[in-house]
């Protein structure tokens, strides 16, 4: 039966959700690969990935619906591995919402009351709470069919929430709302999770959705984590190709080390037609391979030779370019045929023109902003 | 009326018409029917051709006897044979629910390749004519029958059982015949069915037998209703089964009404034997219908 929530004076254990070496196999396909992970109480963490990469398996295996092949999960400390879902402090938002359609909208929200046997008194005022924490007081008495998507994504919050679990699983809560309503969602989500100090664990295969909710998230791909960090880490400093790549849009310049003192490497990319500089903490030798990784944001863009002799400075023609109002986006064919995307803000004074096709410009950015990929 | 005056009605009217097809259907095949069952039910029997009397005498004046009724009424008979037939047709249906049911869960539940094949079989039966089909039960439940001389075979009985000629016999013929007509709708529902629900109210501490009843059955009851009046219906006025299966003492309803029909040639009492058991099947199925009309008008 759920407990109640975390009280709040408890110290952020960074273990108050242990994974360890968890392993699903369904036949010959693994779907998850010995994964570990640590989640503090009161995170909002993300599990990142695309279409079969095992997340929503883990997520369902965190519920108890599929039992592990190997490993042991811990819920505040509690083996929860063999427990049956109606037994785990855990509760669950599905991606379809699986709301009852044949309860009212009050009864779908008290059925988890109703199972724990509560009194009726208590569990109509927790529903009256839920039903004012999000907003429905005047929908109770409606049926699930009678209710916009919006609506019905907030009774199963509601439904989910009411049990105060120790954490809140949610598959893909947002995907089934319209842009608008979703960028609102997500900030009502946050808040709600701030104000009620539950633990939730989102799964989603949306980056925007996972940079914007979350305090950690985790990269999956085919069964495994690809890296686990703040949204800020994540995105700054991936780890790897595959992280770069799925986060967001990179540049990336195939080189060959050529030299590396003091945590500054020079590599030669045949790519970029120059020789490249950029910080590293990683150990790394000469003649190693590596990709130099740059984000769009990070080069300027210029129609003069920047003067700022340390920046590393590339020639190139406007191949392509996308304008969004507020910042435009440009593909720069450099002279070895290599394409790069470059952003900028659209905050021309009234001197200056706007580049066009075929333009001649001048590419640049700081050693510090490039990230070294050795994967 | 004019080429383009008869285009014209067919184009703002195409959808009545099509619509108009069942109903006239129903009126030609259904409805005259009754109507001519219902008027023999009123008249006297005579040793004549029709044997009947007619509507209307010669002066004129209508001709209309409640006295097949009362008759049905004040013999005991009827009232033992009704009651045996709804009872049979009942406990028929409650079987077939009950072994129908998990067959359809599990059929729904197959894997996309296993459920076709399994459907497959479920609708195979249906290549061979009903008939025969009871009769290949009679071979194999008689004294020297295939089940009994298997369990002497085996050394689990030294004389053969009766089976055949007893309730029992009947019980196994309409579960056989009719548990496809069960599966059938349920199974339609019960794939149609989000399976994220069951698991959504083990989440929130349902075990699963509570789940069951919770989320499952209340949202297969459409099938369930379906099911149980497909079986019920043709269990309740069947024929072949008690004749072939069942024992001589087996009286059920749809025995009568051929003995009255062939036998005695009393048409008027077979036609109010039929009107009778037609309002022992509408009465529930109206009073069924309203309830569900009533479960969906609030809904919305």
């Amino acid at each position: 039966m759920n407990g109640q929530a975390a009280s709040n004076g408890d110290s952020a254990s960074p273990d108050f959700i242990r994974i360890e070496n968890l392993s699903k196999h369904f036949d010959d396909f693994v779907a998850v690969d010995s994964v570990s992970l640590s989640i503090a109480r009161g995170e909002l963490f993300s599990i990142l990935g695309g279409s079969g990469c095992g997340k929503t398996t883990l997520l369902r295996m965190l519920a108890g619906f599929e039992v592990p092949t190997t490993g042991r999960i811990f819920i505040d400390g509690i083996d929860v591995t063999d427990l049956p879902p109606y037994e785990r402090p855990v509760n669950m938002m599905f991606q379809s919402y699986a709301i009852f359609p044949h309860m009212t909208v009050e009864s779908n929200i008290g059925y988890g009351l109703r199972k724990d046997r509560l009194p009726k008194s208590e569990i109509g005022s927790r529903v009256d709470q839920m039903l004012e924490l999000v907003k429905l007081n005047d929908f109770r008495h409606r049926k699930p069919d009678q209710l916009s998507g919006g609506q019905r994504q907030r009774v199963a919050l509601a439904r989910a929430l009411i049990k105060r679990p120790k954490v809140l699983l949610l598959d893909e809560p947002l995907a089934a709302l319209d842009r608008k309503l979703r960028e609102h969602t997500q900030f009502e989500l946050m808040a709600i999770q701030d104000r009620l100090k539950i633990t939730f664990i989102v799964v989603t295969h949306d980056q925007e959705e996972a940079m914007t909710l979350s305090t950690r998230i985790a990269v999956m791909e085919q069964g495994r984590f690809e890296q686990v960090g703040t949204p800020k880490q994540v995105y700054e400093y991936p780890c790897n190709r595959f992280v770069a790549d799925f986060i967001g849009t990179i540049n990336t310049f195939e080189s060959r080390v050529v030299g590396c003192t003091d945590g500054v490497i020079e590599v030669e990319s045949a790519e970029a037609g120059s020789h490249l500089h950029a910080l590293t903490d990683k150990p790394i030798a000469s003649g190693d391979s590596v990709s130099i990784a740059l984000r769009p944001e990070k080069i300027f863009i210029s129609q003069e030779r920047p003067d700022a002799a340390e920046d590393t400075c590339l020639h190139g023609i406007v191949e392509d370019l996308g304008y969004f109002g507020n910042l435009s986006l440009y593909r720069i064919r450099l002279s070895t045929g290599k394409i790069v995307q470059v952003s900028a803000q659209n905050r021309r004074r009234s001197a200056e023109r706007f580049l066009e096709w075929n333009d001649e410009v001048w590419i640049s950015w700081q050693r510090q902003s490039a990230v070294v990929l050795t994967e | 009326m004019t080429e383009s005056a008869v285009k014209q009605f067919v184009n703002r009217n195409w959808q009545r018409l099509i619509v108009a097809v069942p109903y006239l259907w129903l009126l030609v095949f259904f409805l005259a029917p009754f109507a001519i069952i219902l008027k023999i039910s009123v008249a006297d029997p005579v040793i004549a051709q029709p044997p009947f009397t007619p509507a209307f005498d010669e002066t004129g004046r209508l001709q209309a006897t409640w006295d097949n009724f009362t008759f049905l009424l004040t013999d005991k008979l009827y009232a033992i044979t009704y009651l045996k037939s709804v009872t049979m047709a009942a406990s028929a249906t409650v079987l077939c629910l009950l072994i129908g049911f998990p067959m359809a869960y599990g059929i729904a539940r197959a894997s996309a390749g296993v459920r076709n094949l399994l459907l497959l079989l479920i609708i195979l039966p249906f290549w061979i004519s009903f008939l025969l089909r009871v009769y290949a039960w009679m071979g194999l439940m008689n004294n020297y029958g295939v089940i009994n001389n298997f369990l002497i075979w085996l050394g689990v009985i030294d004389q053969p059982m009766q089976l055949m000629y007893r309730d029992f016999a009947i019980y196994v013929g309409l579960v056989y015949s009719y548990l496809p007509f069960m599966i059938l709708p349920l199974y339609a529902t019960l794939e149609r069915m989000d399976l994220d629900l069951v698991d959504a109210a083990m989440d929130l501490g349902a075990s699963p037998s509570v789940a069951f009843f919770d989320v499952t059955w209340p949202l297969a009851r459409p099938g369930v209703v379906a099911g149980c009046l497909l079986v019920f219906i043709p269990a309740i006025g069947e024929y072949v089964i008690p004749y072939l299966l069942g024992g001589p003492e087996a009286l059920l309803i749809g025995r009568v009404l051929f003995d009255e029909f062939f036998v005695n040639r009393d048409w008027p009492l077979a036609s109010a034997v039929a009107i009778v058991l037609l309002l022992l099947l509408v009465v529930p199925i109206v009073l069924l219908q309203r309830s569900q009309a009533r479960d969906t008008e609030l809904a919305s």
